[in-house]
């Protein structure tokens, strides 16, 4: 059973990744990369990693997805049949892609991985927010200032005149 | 089946793809499309080398909290700058942003 879940949500990812890059339709894209996310949000889930799905969740598709869909929209004449993007490159880029895969995979099957104990299936929240207020306190607060920063600047940059 | 190298195989699948739709896309958007495959690649091997890579902490899924964190940022940023290319060059490909050439 989780074996099938796994294999089903493997394959949801990669298939709609796959679609993300090579859909002519820009919307087509965008929907597909809905399904890439919570894919990956499966997998942390097969991953114990609960907190992170969560987020996962509620930022990349309640939040980046969003955003992307409403950059789309205001970007391209909606009233034009389809939103087409065409590609450039596709054969030099195509085979750089697969190099790096085929590298990757290399690396991934004759490193001898050092595989440790089981870790625990208990809920991460609580040390995550330890971790995250005491041995990460200073990147956390910087990555606050920064995303503050980010995003008055696009607001800033997006304004009228 | 659910080992390191299966998700790792995984996440590999998604950069390369990412690293495709990066290079090959026109437009803009698309190719942020492409970075954020990117992004979920490498947070995918932080929470997978975090699980079975025999740590006590989680230290990885803080480093993936950072990543999403960025990639929030990046968007925002990005989508402001397209939005100003659209209404500076009237389209969103990239290859149309050549107004520093002399």
């Amino acid at each position: 059973m989780a074996e099938n879940l796994f294999l089903f949500i493997a394959v949801l990812v990669i298939a709609s990744a796959f679609w993300v890059v090579f859909s002519p339709n820009l919307i087509h894209s965008a929907v597909s990369l809905l399904f890439t996310l919570f894919g990956t949000a499966g997998l942390y889930v097969f991953l114990y990693a609960d907190f992170i799905a969560a987020t996962q969740i509620v930022i990349y598709v309640g939040g980046i997805l969003v955003l992307i869909i409403f950059g789309v929209m205001l970007t391209s004449k909606i009233d034009s049949p389809s939103i087409a993007s065409s590609s450039a490159n596709q054969f030099i880029g195509g085979m750089g892609a697969f190099a790096i895969f085929v590298m990757q995979v290399a690396v991934i099957f004759n490193t001898p991985w050092n595989i440790g104990s089981e870790q625990s299936r208990d809920a991460t929240v609580g040390t995550i927010g330890k971790l995250l207020l005491t041995d990460y306190l200073l990147p956390f607060e910087i990555i606050s200032i920064l995303l503050l920063a980010a995003l008055m600047g696009a607001a800033l940059l997006s304004r009228r005149n | 089946m659910d080992s390191l190298q299966s998700y790792l195989t995984i996440a590999a699948m998604l950069f390369s793809m990412g690293i495709y739709g990066v290079v090959t896309r026109k437009n803009a958007i698309a190719i942020l499309m492409g970075i954020e495959l990117i992004l979920n690649s490498a947070n995918i091997n932080f929470i997978a080398f975090n699980r079975f890579g025999g740590m006590q902490n989680l230290d990885g899924h803080v480093f993936s909290i950072f990543v999403i964190v960025l990639a929030a940022a990046e968007a925002a940023v990005a989508l402001a700058i397209v939005i100003n290319l659209f209404k500076n060059v009237g389209s969103v490909d990239v290859d149309d942003a050549d107004l520093l050439k002399g």
